[in-house]
């Protein structure tokens, strides 16, 4: 299962530390910019405003045998949490194959 | 120049006093020998040995306290010289490239350092000749084109106590930082060859008049060397801010707004630079301003002091305009305000005390915060990076200010004991600041515009719009100012 996560950049050291602790070893980490319903903030310069619409966030993306995959998904909720809009959004699909490329292993020994 | 008669008074003050302690020993030794002879007269200076060995002593002792002025003035007006060119390479390259957007850092910085090598050729050739030669009433002569009988003798017109050389070399950065000011009202849109072309020409045909009038011998507006109306202008609030900020005005009306303004948004890609750039401009204006004494002295001490107490009320005035307006002081509002302080003081900074300073500092802060962030947007040109609203504005302000603040007991320009501005009870000096004021505008008005018009048939001013928004970096110089994945 591949899970896509895009969180606050300020929970990033929490949900990597929690993660962690649950013995996910892999991820993968974007930084990114853009926005769902969070309106964005505004900047002054010299008296003139700009509405900055796309904030800064973290993309994580792993991908997890299935066993794993819920024990992720609540790390996740629990740690990136801050319970304000523009906290971010998992998504959750199906991963045709796996191949470690070193040694050519499939499947979840791949992972 | 700027106050060459008051600081050759001055200088005169610990020569004097020097002799005069030389002479009490040996004049008591000498009077044995004359009372020996009384067939001496009156006239017994023509006793022929012991007076001729005093003379020459004398004569000795002179020429080596005129040495040792001359050595501490020059030691200072060559580390003035140095900030002023630092104010412009790096601080005005780094305020003004923080403040564009990323495609065009390199260009606005290379529009800078390219006329820190223009114009230094130019004024060997013939800008220091045309600012400091001759004594005409609107521009100087070709007496001292390609700088010659400038030379290790000092110029008594303009600083007795240094070597003309250095006097020429220190005037230069002056000339190089002025029409630098002004690509910050044409940035992000104008051609480089155009840019090149156009502050030449600019720098021969607005510059040099203007800082002849004004501190040129026999000049029109100059104060201290038989000018019609004595404007005082310390270190260049008409000859370097309104002359660069007016002309910046026209150039952003004639070049109009760039691509998506003010819909888009372009806001400063580096607000780091900026402010390293804009505390290099502080730390260099002290050599701009103190240095406009022309010597180590007590007058330049007063000058140094009003320049930073000016700086800090204007960073005060604009941030405590900015956080009642907006609710918070941003870094960008501190810095502009300090730069408008430090441009306001400049005319003032040799006339008036700390008091004063703050006052006119202040005052600068808050105007130059309205004009940037108001009278901008109500009128709608695009002076990209606020040349006319910080160095236009915060130099009328202060050159107006001037007029009332100068004070005699600061610098008695116009002789001991003579009034000086409107603190002096001599009001009649606002209208002679006026008058300054208004040539220096007219002439930078018009001058720019036949100039823009000209250069705009040779070259073309503006970039084409594809270029505008790929970047003037890439375009205007082939090359990017960050590769960080490289």
């Amino acid at each position: 299962m591949k899970l896509e996560a895009i969180i606050q950049p300020s929970r990033f050291e929490s949900v990597k530390d929690a993660l962690r602790e649950i013995g996910i070893e892999g991820m993968t980490v974007t930084e990114v910019r853009g926005h769902g319903r969070q309106k964005g903030h505004t900047e002054v310069y010299r008296g003139r405003e700009y509405t900055v619409d796309l904030l800064p966030k973290i993309k994580l993306e792993m991908v997890l045998p299935d066993a794993l995959v819920n024990r992720v998904v609540d790390t996740i909720l629990k740690t990136a949490k801050t319970g304000k809009i523009g906290d971010g959004k998992i998504f959750l699909s199906r991963v045709e194959e796996a191949i470690r490329i070193r040694n050519e292993e499939r499947g979840e020994n791949a992972l | 120049m700027k106050c060459a008669g008051w600081k050759c008074s001055f200088g005169l003050v610990p020569v004097l006093g020097t002799i005069l302690l030389a002479v009490v020993p040996l004049s008591a030794q000498q009077t044995p020998a004359t009372s020996a002879s009384p067939s001496t007269t009156a006239n017994s200076l023509a006793t022929p040995e012991i007076p001729k060995a005093v003379n020459e002593k004398l004569a000795q002792l002179d020429k080596d306290v005129k040495a040792a002025q001359s050595s501490a003035d020059n030691a200072w007006m060559l580390v003035s010289a140095a900030l002023v060119l630092m104010m412009t390479g790096p601080g005005l390259a780094l305020f003004y490239g923080g403040l564009v957007r990323r495609k065009n850092t390199l260009a606005i910085m290379m529009q800078s350092f390219a006329l820190m090598a223009l114009i230094t050729v130019m004024w060997a050739l013939v800008g220091y000749s045309l600012c400091f030669g001759g004594d005409g009433q609107f521009i100087g002569s070709f007496e001292h084109a390609f700088l010659r009988g400038v030379g290790a003798d000092p110029n008594p017109d303009y600083a007795g106590t240094i070597p003309q050389m250095t006097f020429m070399v220190y005037q230069l950065m002056f000339a190089i930082i002025t029409p630098a000011l002004i690509t910050g009202a044409t940035a992000e849109r104008m051609k480089f060859s155009g840019t090149v072309l156009f502050l030449t020409l600019w720098f021969l045909v607005v510059y040099a008049p203007l800082a002849h009038m004004v501190w040129g011998k026999g000049g029109l507006l100059n104060a201290s060397l038989g000018g019609k109306f004595p404007t005082l202008d310390f270190a260049g609030g008409t000859v370097v801010h309104i002359s660069s900020g007016v002309s910046a005005l026209v150039c952003a009306l004639y070049l109009g707004k760039r691509s998506g303004y003010p819909k888009q948004p372009m806001p400063p890609h580096s607000l780091v630079l900026s402010f390293i750039g804009a505390c290099l401009l502080w730390v260099g204006w002290f050599g701009f301003n103190a240095g406009s004494a022309l010597a180590a002295s007590s007058l330049a001490t007063s000058a140094f002091v009003a320049t930073h107490f000016a700086a800090a009320a204007a960073a005060l005035g604009w941030s405590a305009a900015e956080w009642l307006k907006n609710g918070r002081a941003s870094a960008l509002g501190a810095i502009s305000g300090a730069v408008a302080g430090l441009v306001a003081i400049t005319p003032a900074a040799g006339f008036v005390g700390p008091m004063p300073a703050l006052a006119n500092g202040l005052i600068a802060g808050l105007v130059c915060y309205w004009m940037v962030t108001k009278v901008k947007a109500i009128f709608g040109y695009d002076d990209a990076l606020d040349a006319f609203g910080v160095h236009g504005a915060g130099g009328t302000i202060g050159a107006l200010l001037t007029g009332v603040f100068a004070q005699q007991v600061i610098n008695p320009i116009f002789g001991a004991g003579k009034a000086v501005g409107g603190l002096d009870g001599h009001w009649g000096q606002v209208g002679n600041q006026l008058v300054g004021v208004s040539v220096a505008w007219v002439f930078a008005l018009v001058g720019t515009l036949v100039l823009l018009k000209i250069v705009d048939l040779l070259t073309g001013v503006r970039v084409p719009e594809e270029h505008e928004i790929e970047g003037l970096d890439i375009t205007q110089h082939g090359e990017e100012a960050y590769n960080l994945e490289s």
